[in-house]
């Protein structure tokens, strides 16, 4: 008895009834006539869509910087890498590859910046960058107007200059990691290479965090005081963990986008580092502790959530009140997180 | 001669954020092509309409606990109210009274409940507050979309949506529009002056004047100095931190009521949200920093963020020959803004604070070199 009730403050209510809440909605779902097989597909590419930005805020907590809401900094890297390699022409595979190079040197770029500037504000690191975040993002938002793209599929139809507000991937690499390798069972196929992908890059941020950096890291946002006094540059471990947070951040998008079939410029990544942070918190993150673990899970239920929802609820009730739900839960969420007393004490 | 610049400089760096904003709006103004008359009339308008949301945030900054992003929660409280008022057909000031007297308590509630929230988010209540907003935006999206309808029967055609379900996404409030500005407007020349509104906003600064002096506003000053010290002081810090956010709350509802009587009509959920980026931009651009804000950074960050706002999308027209990107702009220099505001906050506290560590070792000559390390 007293296992299961260390079980459960260890797991805490939300995910228990989160958790709940999703097997409820699958066993629910063939009753009110939702099939299992697409529903499942969709959770899985969901998951593989999204896995990769929840994936990059580890880094961050880890070194305590908090929960990365300056993630669109790395997202606009990755706009970048996409909308640029499709202006050079690459398509496919060798198109994707592209991107990503192109969003790494980005990524860095923006992530040193970042990471300089989150060392100045040590303690106030949320507000501040959420603010930041949003600002790129609207500075950005100028700059699609007036950079010089120039392909007839990226641009404004009738003024022939400024990004379209979403760019179909459809000719470029739409598909591309789901389609690779899929396995279709039934009327469920499995996305394979999505898959394999988010596996390597889990398995990356796994391996790096039991390096020796990955090691100071932790120690840094455990007790920076003890870690200075062994030797480790505080200042310079955060800096490492935003920019890994922030090319990490761009990658994630050029997954979400090959999967999702769009590009989305101007405000749409205003909002996008909310859901990844609700994802990582209901998988047991806290700000200041998370884990691989964590991000599968967490990505999983939320995501699981969010697409077995409209669809389980709007048969049941008639009304599309999954909107609402994500919004609550989500912040929610956070707010538990954000006001959860550590066990670890500072 | 040197002190002089010295003394200059010191004004610089301490109102560097008020400094740049008028700059932008300085350059702003003359692209716009917009005359004086246009500007300054607009800007009477726009001052009546948005000063009072802003000094909702006086308060919780007076108590230490930063920008209250969660006064959002009033707005909604308003934005509640005056859908009901709309809903039975009150019309003037009488509809908006009726709409403060039922935001009011709702607005209480929720500032009691956000303020028992920040308690437990002791040194982030800032994010946790802005979460809130979000987190608001959810329940008061599930009533207004489906309670409302649904458990409470909407009365006309005008507030409920063209299926049947829930409140209409932009709501017109003609029958309560300028019910506050209206009452005596006063015309000098081109400019008309809505004196009564004036008059709430005047009766506002004495209030907040007085309450700085009262024993409640001592310790909210206290608590906003050293939480520590005003507990041993038998200052019950929670309690006066929770009235800290009730209070800013409640003046979110009533400020938010203003506005949207000025305005003539309102995004049933999106309006609030607006609110809440709007008053946050205003303090600071003001003068106000996370730990100190006074009436005086209200009113200069008002007009100066209303001058913006008025001159940015056509200056951006006349430059880049593109609206768009005036817009863009203005949302870039809103956000960007209050970044730079709370990024130079926060350096100057670390500063500060590694300069008296540096004094307390015993290293004064660090000290003077700036502390660095």
């Amino acid at each position: 008895m007293n296992r299961i009730k260390a079980f459960i403050t260890d797991f805490g209510w939300p995910r228990i009834i989160i958790a709940l809440f999703l097997l409820g909605l699958f066993i629910s779902a063939p009753i009110v006539g939702v099939k299992l097989g697409p529903s499942f597909t969709d959770v899985f590419n969901r998951f593989g869509q999204n896995a990769i930005m929840v994936l990059a805020l580890v880094p961050m907590v880890q070194a305590g910087c908090g929960l990365n809401f300056g993630l669109p900094l790395g997202i606009l890297a990755g706009l970048l890498g996409s909308t640029l390699a499709m202006q050079l022409g690459f398509v496919g595979a060798p198109g994707f590859i592209v991107a990503i190079l192109i969003t790494i040197p980005f990524g860095l770029l923006f992530g040193l910046g970042y990471g300089k500037l989150l060392n100045k504000v040590k303690g106030e690191e949320m507000t501040i960058a959420m603010y930041v975040g949003f600002s790129a993002v609207m500075l950005f938002s100028i700059l699609w107007l007036v950079l010089p793209y120039t392909k007839a599929d990226l641009v404004m139809g009738y003024a022939g200059e400024g990004l379209r507000r979403s760019i179909s991937l459809e000719k470029y690499w739409a598909k591309l990691l789901n389609d690779f390798l899929a396995v279709r069972i039934g009327d469920f196929v499995f996305p394979t290479g999505l898959m394999l992908f988010v596996g390597l890059c889990v398995l990356f941020i796994f391996v790096f965090m039991r390096t020796r950096t990955g090691t100071a890291l932790t120690a840094v946002g455990s007790n920076p005081d003890y870690a200075r006094a062994s030797g480790v540059s505080v200042e310079r471990m955060r800096t490492v963990s935003t920019v890994v947070s922030t090319v990490l951040g761009g990658v994630g998008i050029l997954v979400y986008q090959q999967s999702f079939g769009f590009v989305q410029v101007y405000d749409a990544p205003l909002y996008m580092a909310f859901p990844a942070v609700s994802a990582l918190l209901i998988g047991g993150a806290s700000v200041t502790k998370a884990s691989m673990v964590n991000v599968v899970i967490g990505t999983f239920l939320f995501q699981g959530m969010l697409t077995m929802t409209p669809s389980v609820i709007n048969s049941v009730l008639k009304t599309d009140m999954s909107e609402v739900i994500r919004i609550i839960v989500s912040n929610g969420m956070i707010i538990y997180a954000l006001t959860r007393k550590t066990k670890v004490t500072k | 001669m040197t002190l002089k610049a010295d003394k200059l400089g010191k004004f610089l760096s301490d109102n560097i954020v008020t400094v740049i904003f008028l700059a932008l709006t300085l350059v702003a103004i003359p692209f716009s092509r917009l005359s004086g008359t246009y500007i300054l009339s607009n800007l009477i308008d726009r001052f009546a309409r948005s000063s009072f949301l802003v000094f909702a945030l006086i308060l919780p900054i007076m108590a230490g606990m930063g920008i209250n992003f969660a006064m959002v929660l009033g707005a909604t409280a308003g934005q509640i109210g005056l859908i009901f008022a709309i809903d039975n057909n009150i019309m003037g000031v009488q509809g908006l009274v009726y709409a403060s007297l039922l935001g009011m308590p709702i607005s209480i509630l929720l500032g009691w409940f956000c303020g028992q929230i920040l308690n437990r988010a002791r040194g982030r209540e800032m994010v946790t507050g802005f979460i809130l907003g979000f987190f608001m935006d959810g329940v008061y999206q599930f009533f207004g979309l489906y309670v409302m309808g649904w458990l409470i029967p909407i009365k006309t055609g005008q507030v409920a949506q063209i299926d049947g379900g829930g409140v209409r996404n932009t709501l017109g409030l003609e029958s309560v529009r300028g019910g506050l500005d209206k009452i005596i407007s006063l015309k000098i020349g081109p400019f008309a002056f809505p004196i009564v509104t004036f008059a709430v906003i005047a009766l506002l600064c004495v209030f907040i004047i007085w309450f700085r002096k009262t024993k409640l506003g001592q310790d909210m000053r206290a608590i906003g100095q050293e939480q520590g010290v005003s507990h041993s002081a038998g200052i019950n810090v929670d309690r006066t931190r929770i009235l800290a956010i009730v209070i800013s709350t409640l003046l979110a509802c009533l400020g938010q009521i203003i506005y949207l009587q000025n305005m003539g009509n309102m995004f049933t959920y999106t309006s609030q949200r607006q609110a809440g980026y709007f008053a946050a931009a205003a303090i600071l651009v003001g003068g106000a920093t996370v730990t100190r804000a006074t009436i005086k950074n209200v009113f200069i960050g008002v007009f100066l963020v209303h001058s913006l706002y008025i001159t940015m999308p056509l200056a951006g027209k006349e430059l880049f020959d593109s609206a768009m990107i005036g817009q863009y702009m203005s949302d870039f220099i809103n956000f960007g803004i209050i970044s730079l505001a709370l990024v130079l906050h926060a350096w100057r506290n670390r500063r500060n604070a590694d300069l008296a560590r540096a004094g307390l070792r015993g290293g004064a000559a660090l000290a003077a070199a700036g502390g660095d390390k």
